[in-house]
């Protein structure tokens, strides 16, 4: 039976006591509609708002999922901005997003202009540089640490073969964020696969004109590609950002925080507290600065946007074009 | 241009620059960019032959230095033993039924919202559009606790609805997909298809879905690769360890391999060599399926 006969069915007595409430075509197409998201509203509801309410009320609480809730106020704030592994994992998962998120932009944007070369062979190169990328996480994990062991990796070896004494990676404190690093930019030609999009959105003719114009190689990428791809940028900085202070899988298996804290990053000490001292009202609570973080940045963004990004319907309409 | 234009312009560059002309200058460019690339290919290939070649690796032959690249002899135990050590077969198997019940969630709840959205005329729908676009800047660390407390109090700790239950109501990425993709459809088939007596469930099923293959194809390898790849998850909410999902088994393949001579890297890489596997196939099959989806759409387009 298809659901608007089942509507029919469902009202039509109903209908013919009240002809008021006898329901139109476009009524019945209102409550159809709202049917067909149905799935969407209800998880909506139970799986996101539902746990955001929760979550802020939880945070006012000492929770330890066996006993009841105790309501504490304040006390959870209280108590983190006097913890030093909240301030540790703040700067970790600063200096990560410090350090990535702007050597990923840049390379990322490097390899989508080279990809972009009109040249044979090219599809082969794109589909080898997105490989990484599809790759399960905790294999990938597991194969850079085998790759960067201090004596017997393959990068150390590398590194000794040209002179060069390489560093305890994973077992260092030092070194344990840049292996990460090391380890994450495996997948940065993959990552450059939206800014080719982008690139490929920019209009042909746009190029043609600077070249008649006499505009060198430079100039093209500095006042054409460049504006043009700040959409591209501000999308990727955007979600980047909501990633970049989410870091658990890597450092959960590779290092599980240590050596030393050096790798504790805020999702994975959010996880500690919730599942393994099963703090539940201090994790909610942690759970909600760390949004407030990324809400704070994500505002700053959307609003430095009007600075630097560029939007060619806005700039036609200036012009005063129909 | 016609082909005299060019020889008359090479001729004239020619007579200026006699050893630097456009022929040239291009040969050398692509000479250059082909000599980066395949640099670049060998820097993206060299960890995967590591990792082939060290699950090929005794123990002893992984802890030599200087390192060989190629094994020798070729030592197969670390794929026997993976089997043995753990029952990794049986971590496969309760993956699979992830992914079973995934895909079939995914398609269905995705395509049903996006269908409303992109076909159904109602209040309100351009606010929930936005809603469920704004849902996908919410960071999921809120999410988690409350979400562990009500699947616990719902009684499904340990058990895999956790796990399942979510991909049935829809996600923000594969719904904003589909419904771009169904806009792209002429409304003129339904209207077609109403003609000829069908209800909007049939619409969706029989000519909706079938049209939307390319994009349903991103949604299957999504979810599959989703399925595939759960970790966090299954560590949150699962405590029996033969319940586990192939990703977590990898991890516990840290703690068996201790031999005592160290880590026996080559069974781990075993195991890391194999979960890859069905990743690397999904995305050489869809490589070419999306290209074709993609190509069919510019077409009619």
């Amino acid at each position: 039976m298809s659901l608007s006969t089942a509507f029919r069915g469902a009202l039509g007595p109903l209908s013919r006591m009240k002809p008021r409430l006898r329901i139109s075509q476009t009524q019945q197409e209102e409550i159809e509609g709202y049917l067909w998201i149905s799935p969407w509203l209800f998880g909506l509801l139970t799986l996101t708002l539902g746990p955001l309410v929760a979550s802020f009320l939880l945070s006012f609480t000492q929770y330890d999922i066996v006993n009841k809730p105790i309501w504490v106020g304040l006390n959870n704030y209280r108590l983190i901005f006097k913890d030093q592994d909240f301030y540790q994992s703040l700067k970790v998962t600063f200096t990560w997003a410090l350090m990535s998120l702007p050597l990923h932009l840049v390379l990322n944007l490097a390899f989508a202009l080279l990809l972009n070369l009109k040249i044979r062979g090219m599809y082969f190169f794109r589909t080898l540089f997105y490989i990484p990328n599809v790759l399960p996480g905790v294999a990938t994990v597991m194969l850079w640490m085998w790759l960067l062991n201090p004596s017997f990796g393959l990068i150390n070896y590398l590194l000794s073969s040209i002179g060069i004494q390489g560093p305890m990676w994973f077992a260092s404190p030092r070194w344990a964020l840049p292996g990460l690093l090391v380890m994450s930019l495996w997948g940065v030609g993959g990552g450059a696969i939206i800014y080719l999009a982008g690139l490929q959105n920019i209009p042909p003719h746009l190029y043609e004109a600077a070249e008649i114009d006499g505009a060198g190689t430079w100039h093209r990428f500095w006042h054409i590609t460049l504006p043009l791809l700040t959409p591209t940028i501000f999308f990727t900085l955007v979600m980047g950002m909501i990633g970049v202070f989410q870091v658990f899988l890597t450092a959960f298996v590779a290092t599980a925080g240590g050596p030393l804290k050096a790798t504790l990053f805020y999702m994975l000490y959010l996880y500690t507290t919730a599942f393994q001292s099963f703090k539940m009202g201090y994790a909610s609570a942690l759970a909600w600065i760390l949004a407030l973080i990324i809400f704070f940045f994500t505002i700053l963004v959307f609003r430095s946007s009007s600075l630097w990004v560029h939007y060619e319907a806005e700039r036609t309409r200036k012009r005063g074009e129909p | 241009m016609s082909t005299q234009d060019i020889s008359l312009q090479a001729g004239v560059r020619t007579v200026q620059k006699p050893f630097w002309n456009r022929r040239t200058r291009a040969w050398v460019g692509h000479t250059f960019v082909y000599l980066f690339m395949v640099a670049l290919a060998a820097v993206v290939l060299i960890p995967f032959f590591w990792l082939v070649a060290s699950s090929l690796k005794s123990v002893i032959q992984q802890y030599t230095f200087p390192p060989t690249w190629i094994p020798k002899p070729i030592v197969w135990k670390n794929y026997t033993d993976l089997f043995t050590v753990l029952p990794f077969a049986l971590f496969v198997k309760n993956t699979a039924v992830l992914i079973f019940w995934n895909i079939i969630a995914d398609v269905l709840s995705n395509s049903a919202v996006a269908y409303g959205f992109a076909r159904m005329r109602f209040r309100g729908r351009e606010f929930w559009f936005i809603v469920l676009l704004a849902t996908m800047m919410i960071p999921g660390a809120v999410q988690m606790v409350p979400r562990f407390i009500l699947f616990k109090l719902l009684g499904w700790y340990d058990t895999y609805l956790p796990l399942l239950v979510p991909s049935f109501f829809a996600g923000p990425f594969s719904v904003f997909l589909l419904r771009q993709y169904m806009m792209t459809i002429p409304y003129e088939l339904d209207e077609a298809a109403r003609m000829d007596g069908a209800n909007r469930f049939q619409i969706w099923y029989k000519i909706l879905l079938p049209l939307c293959t390319p994009a349903l194809t991103i949604i299957v390898v999504g979810s599959f690769n989703g399925a595939w790849n759960i970790f966090m998850d299954a560590i949150i909410y699962l405590n029996d360890w033969k319940k586990m999902p192939v990703q977590v088994g990898l991890t516990m393949l840290r703690s068996t391999s201790l031999s005592g001579s160290g880590t026996n890297w080559g069974l781990i890489m075993a195991g890391s060599f194999l979960t890859m596997l069905p990743s690397l196939i999904i995305y050489y099959f869809a490589q070419e399926k999306l290209i074709g989806g993609i190509a069919s759409v510019a077409l009619k387009g």
